[in-house]
């Protein structure tokens, strides 16, 4: 396995830094994606492509387009024009539900628990292809318990892994931030995904049980799944992730590896700021006045016609 | 005053036809809206097109009894098939909206004069339900202290009540099963259903139907337990009732719309039948410069809105429910 994700992570060394670079194995393939809100271009992006068993990171200012990116390969929403495949197979007009099933399962932002179901209840809803879950055969729990035992035992190995196995009984809505977005890991883990796409795992979680997510997202990778993730904690990204892509205004403006991504001016400018490594009590402020008063000027100077 | 004529108007209207007309009716609703979150709104929508399918087929077709049942049943699943294509996959108060508006169309339609030779106009139809009561075995009414039934309530009683223990048995089985935990997901968030693939649209057009199917039940028994079929009989109080029922029990819970209407319908007849014999007579004991007893059937209306309004705040989730379920909404 260690061999496999070494060699996938080799592969991409001779994967150019321009943006929408082909990849040596992708897992999703895209092209001409676009998606305008009214007058506003959300996602514009000309080629996409994920490489097959390293942890990809999609990072970019709010607003850059990187949740409707998500959206719209999952499935969760429509692009104006596009194509884009999983696996080969083109997912243009494919529900969502089927492209979960497909293996390409997502996270939310904003964490998506079923508050109401215990946490063994949500776990089990994971598992896919349940025969109780059939309308004629649901009545019958001879039909389906040997099934629900096998998912339980599973979801069970997983609350253990994720150190949730003391909250099994309790409802997912009383869970805290940072347990919730474990147990959605985990719950789309019982779905047994090829590619995981997390929005945003580290969102609102306390520094203690991030390291511990950082973990479980690298031990995702290492069991040998394909992990596609956004975020805006760049520690996280230079710590765990192989290859990085950059979007700025729905477009992806660069990708690399993270060390060249974050080297790369052109997502300094666009991400960072121009003063992003600067400490801020050592910034001249005459010097910084003149600048924007240099600035200024320009602009008038444009505006007013000569 | 006489409490032997509260308890008997008490009693008779908890466990009589009437209470199990409604019963029926939210536990249809209880699918929809307590374990999917579907907010119907017309359920009356639904018991109508199965009373009038069984009405029309026996009366104005002259078809067998048998087969008006299958095509008041056909009717409903029909009526949930064409309500959710359009709007199961908008967001949930479309849904209300459309069900609502349907319901009411349904029922000015078999009133209008226009069909008056198929749906019997305002009148509505009669003369469908020897078949149901020459099944009658029973030769006489019962009497349990002051609560009587009558001969062909008893009938009623004995039939309504064993279709109520039917469809909690069904419920009960389907939403301890992964079906019902879908469900039940679903009403809590179905994106995140979706995202596991879970073909969310499916799951909801099942449980619309299945409700609606309960429904139909509700206003087959309803017209057969009243011997006429009237449109003005559907009408929007008819859900509101059975979602208050509903709601008294506890939602999502599979005996909760069934002791929920039971409460409503002592409730309902007990207070009525209080104030009436409270103020009845030469010498009422609540005089009549206070009230008179022809406001009595306001009254209980009056204090039973009062009742919801103060269960809401105390006991939010119903008779049944589950207190730490209704705590976690407010985080």
């Amino acid at each position: 396995m260690a061999a496999e994700i070494s060699e996938a992570r080799a592969a991409l060394a001779g994967v150019s830094s321009e943006p929408g670079a082909s990849k040596p194995d992708p897992i999703v393939t895209g092209s001409n994606i676009t998606r305008t809100f009214g007058g506003l271009k959300a996602v514009d992006v000309d080629k996409i492509e994920i490489q097959r068993g390293v942890i990809t990171a999609l990072i970019g200012p709010n607003g850059a387009g990187k949740t409707t990116l998500f959206n719209l390969l999952t499935g969760f929403d429509e692009p104006d024009a596009g194509d884009w495949s999983f696996n080969g197979k083109a997912l243009a007009k494919v529900p969502a539900y089927k492209v979960a099933r497909l293996g390409m399962v997502r996270t939310f932002q904003l964490t998506k628990v079923l508050s109401k179901l215990t946490v063994i209840e949500n776990m089990r809803l994971g598992a896919t292809g349940q025969r109780g879950e059939k309308f004629f055969s649901a009545a019958f729990k001879s039909l389906w318990r040997s099934q629900e035992d096998a998912n339980t035992a599973r979801a069970d190995d997983l609350l253990q892994r994720f150190k949730l196995d003391e909250k099994r009984e309790d409802f997912a809505g009383s869970l805290s931030g940072g347990q919730r977005k474990l147990l959605e890991m985990a719950r789309a883990l019982m779905v047994d995904p090829e590619l995981i796409m997390l929005d945003e795992p580290m969102a609102g979680v306390n520094p203690a049980l991030k390291q511990s997510l950082l973990g479980h997202v690298k031990s995702l990778r290492d069991e040998g799944r394909t992990v596609l993730f956004v975020e805006h904690d760049m520690d996280m990204v230079r710590d765990i992730s192989d290859w990085v892509i950059v979007m700025a205004q729905g477009q992806i403006v660069a990708e690399g590896t993270p060390q060249s991504v974050m080297a790369d001016q052109r997502v300094i400018d666009a991400y960072l700021g121009a003063h992003h490594d600067t400490d801020i009590t050592n910034i001249d402020l005459a010097e910084l006045e003149q600048e924007a008063e240099a600035e200024l000027a320009a602009e008038s100077n444009e505006e007013t016609p000569s | 005053m006489d409490f032997g004529t509260i308890i008997d108007a008490a009693f008779s209207a908890a466990f009589g036809p009437q209470a199990i007309v409604f019963a029926l009716a939210a536990i249809g609703l209880n699918v929809h809206f307590g374990y999917t979150g579907l907010l119907n709104f017309g359920q009356a929508g639904f018991m109508s097109v199965a009373a009038f399918g069984l009405a029309v087929t026996v009366v104005t077709w002259d078809l067998p009894f048998w087969l008006g049942l299958i095509v008041g049943m056909f009717a409903a699943i029909v009526l949930a098939l064409v309500l959710g294509v359009p709007t199961l996959r908008l967001r949930a108060d479309y849904l209300a909206i459309v069900t609502i508006a349907s319901a009411e169309i349904l029922r000015l339609c078999f009133g209008a004069v226009e069909f008056k030779d198929t749906f019997g106009g305002s009148n509505g139809l009669t003369g469908f339900v020897r078949p149901y009561q020459k099944l009658n075995p029973y030769n006489d009414g019962l009497t349990l202290g002051v609560v009587s039934f009558s001969r062909s309530d008893l009938w009623s009683i004995t039939v309504g009540w064993t279709l109520v223990a039917i469809c909690c048995l069904i419920v009960w089985a389907l939403m301890r099963s992964p079906w019902g935990r879908v469900l039940k997901s679903i009403r809590e968030d179905e994106d995140a259903v979706r995202s596991l693939g879970k073909n969310v649209f499916a799951y909801k057009m099942q449980a619309l139907v299945l409700g609606g199917v309960f429904g139909g039940i509700a206003g087959i028994f309803h017209i057969l337990k009243q011997g006429s079929s009237v449109p003005t009989d559907f009408n929007t109080t008819f859900t509101f009732y059975a979602y208050a029922a509903l709601l008294i029990g506890g939602a999502a819970r599979v005996l909760g719309p069934v002791v929920g209407s039971m409460i409503f319908w002592f409730l309902i007849a007990g207070i009525g039948s209080f104030f009436s014999e409270a103020t009845k007579g030469a010498d009422p004991v609540i005089p009549n410069w206070i009230m008179q007893p022809d406001q009595a059937s306001l009254i209980r209306l009056i204090l039973l809105g009062l009742g919801l309004m103060l269960l809401m705040i105390f006991r939010p989730q119903g008779i049944f429910g589950d207190r730490r379920e209704i705590a976690i909404d407010g985080r």
